[in-house]
């Protein structure tokens, strides 16, 4: 098991700049998501931890060892491809043994090593059969056991479920997590699937254009995202975001919404631990952007609410989408309630203050 | 609607006859006459087979002719002109395969300029270079010559069998402890042997129907190939047509030999499963 450290790392091809500067430090044993949307460079950093992309500036250390110029074969990784990449004229137990073979490793060693992958598997009746006689899901747990048998000092994971349907997708994606339990070893984790960047990942990496957006626990990126990308990306369904103006006075903080509607901000910024002095930072009048996600809209709270349209529902057997339009903003909101609204019909909402987010409309950045 | 089917299903069938006919009647035609005795060649006429037929054309040209000696030096040049095109271009092409190199681009033009030039207007070149090296008449320079001609069309097809199987294989050995050189080994030529085979045949009948080269850098007997052997079944006022057949058929059968060996390999499909798919 092993550390891992990122600094400044750049990749380029050509005049074309991927990554733009990215740090990073993984600890011992820590699992680690990259998340982003597609083309934003999460398999390129992936690849260059494993090796197999030369790294344009700066540099990587596995456990305080460079190893910007270190061939894959001795870094020690493990790599779970998102085609898995099994070795088509090898059994399984060839597949699995590989690397143990290439290591001379004595005969008896294999053995043990891949029985106890087989075993945990559940690979074992399978051994001597070649990939192409395999399921998605079974290639995928041979994909998972030809890493594990080697005791790597890391696992890089490239999107190993994305070929998975959703039902596999869902079981694979708690063994992984039990397995991670049981071996802890330090896993770094591709993936844009946000449902398996909440379960799995001790810390969650935001990446977009290249960019690093936000870094922290997979509840810290829910509660508190640090731009509007890592706002909208976390969470489905996604956070509403709706324009609007940030005003104050010497008492008290609002931001007006089209067409007149005010949202008191009072709570959201005792929240957010900055009295309404600091808050004047924020000049008054200034665009911002309000977030509030789906879940935290109260349907029919009685008094002090506003007056909204149905314009849509979506049952998704949890619970309800609701699209509700409001003085001209059209929003989304979410219950675990089965809702006997129809379209048309005008309810009363409350966006509670203390869930609201404020973000800089020109730059994204989370203002409170 | 069916009937149209139909129509065209035996349209189709039919073409597919016909077309098998035209391209084997000529090979019928060898076999036929190689086992025509000589005194009923011109006597019957045209038949489709002889009232009569004999092997002693087989037996002469074994016998009494420099055949087997041309058939040999032609296997050897065959043989040795399709090894080493195979490793040379099973190494180029993979290099043109995953490999982003200074000089590719060049490297590639260059290559497929050697294929624009008919080959006649090379030979008196070659054979002005050739001399003073003492290569010719000799099987080894003959050899050379042929690997030169060869190797640029042969890269080209190992690089698209190369192509065609994912990179990730490679890297995944990389990851799992191997060198570069050992995953190319291990892991990306076993899953290459359909190309390797289609490519070690494609050479070998290339080389060992070639004609020109072999009559202008060979004159001693002792250094000919076979097409430049059949050649001497021609004499200034007689072709010896059912020697020359007989010789002919034999030398067909280094070549189904040779294809009945690697057909196993031209089946594709060996890399079903490497990748979801
Ligand atoms: N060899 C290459 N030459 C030029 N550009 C490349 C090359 N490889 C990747 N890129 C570019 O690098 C960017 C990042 O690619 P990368 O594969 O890391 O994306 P990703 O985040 O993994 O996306 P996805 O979720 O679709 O897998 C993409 O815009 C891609 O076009
Ligand atoms: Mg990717």
């Amino acid at each position: 098991m092993a550390s891992i450290d990122i600094v400044g790392i750049r990749k380029a091809y050509g005049a074309l700049q991927i990554l733009h500067g990215i740090d990073l430090t993984i600890r011992d044993g820590e699992f680690i998501v990259l998340v982003g949307p597609s083309g934003c460079g999460k398999s390129t950093l992936l690849r260059m931890i494993a090796g197999l992309e030369d790294i344009s500036a700066g540099e990587i250390r596995i456990d305080g060892r460079r190893v910007n110029d270190l061939p894959p074969r001795d870094r020690d990784i493990a790599m779970v491809f998102q085609s898995y990449a099994l070795y088509p004229h090898m059994t399984v137990a060839e597949n699995m043994s590989y690397s143990l073979r290439l290591r001379k490793t004595g005969r008896e060693k294999i053995a043990a090593a891949i029985d106890g992958a087989a075993s945990i598997l559940g690979l074992n009746t399978l051994m001597e059969r070649r990939p192409k006689a395999l399921s998605g899901g079974q290639r995928q747990r041979v994909a998972m056991g030809r890493a594990i048998v080697r005791a790597p000092k890391a696992f890089l994971f490239d999107e190993p479920l994305s070929n998975l349907d959703a039902r596999l997708r869902e079981q694979m994606r708690g063994e992984i997590k039990k397995l991670h339990h049981s071996l802890s070893a330090t896993s770094v984790y591709v993936t844009h699937d946000q449902i398996e960047a909440m379960t799995l990942a001790d810390r969650i990496v935001a990446l977009n254009g290249g960019v690093v957006q936000q870094v922290g626990t997979p509840l810290d990126l829910y509660d508190r995202p640090a731009n509007l990308f890592v706002a909208g990306f976390i969470g489905s369904p996604a956070m509403n975001m709706i324009e609007g103006r940030y005003r104050s006075d010497r008492v008290s903080a609002w931001v007006e919404l089209a067409e007149g509607l005010i949202l008191p901000l009072h709570k959201t910024l005792q929240r957010a631990g900055i009295d309404e002095e600091e808050a004047a930072d924020v000049e008054d009048g200034a665009a911002v952007t309000i977030g509030i996600r789906p879940e935290h809209i109260f349907l029919d709270p009685g008094v002090g609410g506003f007056e909204a349209t149905v314009e849509l529902i979506e049952p998704t057997g949890l619970g309800t989408i609701l699209h509700l339009r409001l003085g001209g903003v059209s929003f989304k909101a979410f219950s675990l309630e089965r809702s006997d609204a129809a379209i048309g019909d005008r309810l009363s909402v409350s966006l509670p203050p203390e869930r609201l987010h404020a973000f800089d409309a020109a730059d994204g950045v989370r203002l409170i | 609607m069916r009937k149209r089917q139909i129509a065209s299903t035996v349209a189709h069938r039919t073409a597919i006859v016909l077309y098998i006919a035209v391209a084997l009647f000529p090979l019928y035609w060898l076999l036929k006459v190689s086992v025509t005795p000589n005194d009923l060649l011109y006597t019957e006429g045209v038949r489709l087979w002889p009232s009569r037929t004999g092997f002693e054309h087989y037996i002469f040209v074994l016998k009494h002719s420099d055949f087997p000696r041309f058939f040999a030096n032609s296997l050897i040049v065959s043989g040795a002109t399709a090894i080493i095109v195979t490793v040379l271009a099973a190494t180029a092409g993979y290099a043109l395969s995953r490999f982003t190199f200074r000089g590719k681009y060049w490297i590639v033009a260059l290559m497929l300029l050697t294929q624009m030039f008919p080959l006649v207007m090379l030979v008196a070149p070659i054979f002005k270079m050739l001399s003073p090296l003492g290569l010719t008449n000799s099987l080894t320079g003959l050899v050379i010559v042929y690997v030169a001609f060869n190797v640029p069309f042969a890269t080209f097809l190992m690089q698209s069998f190369f192509d065609g199987i994912p990179k990730e294989l490679e890297e995944a050995a990389m990851i799992d402890g191997a060198t570069r050189f050992r995953a190319f080994r291990q892991i990306i030529l076993p899953l290459t042997l359909p190309g390797i085979a289609a490519t070690l045949g494609f050479v070998f009948t290339a080389a060992w129907s070639e004609l020109l080269f072999a009559l202008m850098l060979i004159s001693s007997t002792a250094a000919s190939t076979f097409p430049v052997g059949l050649l001497s079944f021609v004499s200034k006022f007689s072709v010896d047509f059912g020697q020359m057949m007989a010789a002919g058929v034999m030398a067909l059968i280094p070549a189904c030999l040779f294809f009945l060996l690697i057909q196993r390999y031209l089946v594709q499909g060996l890399t079903a499963g490497a990748v979801k798919g």
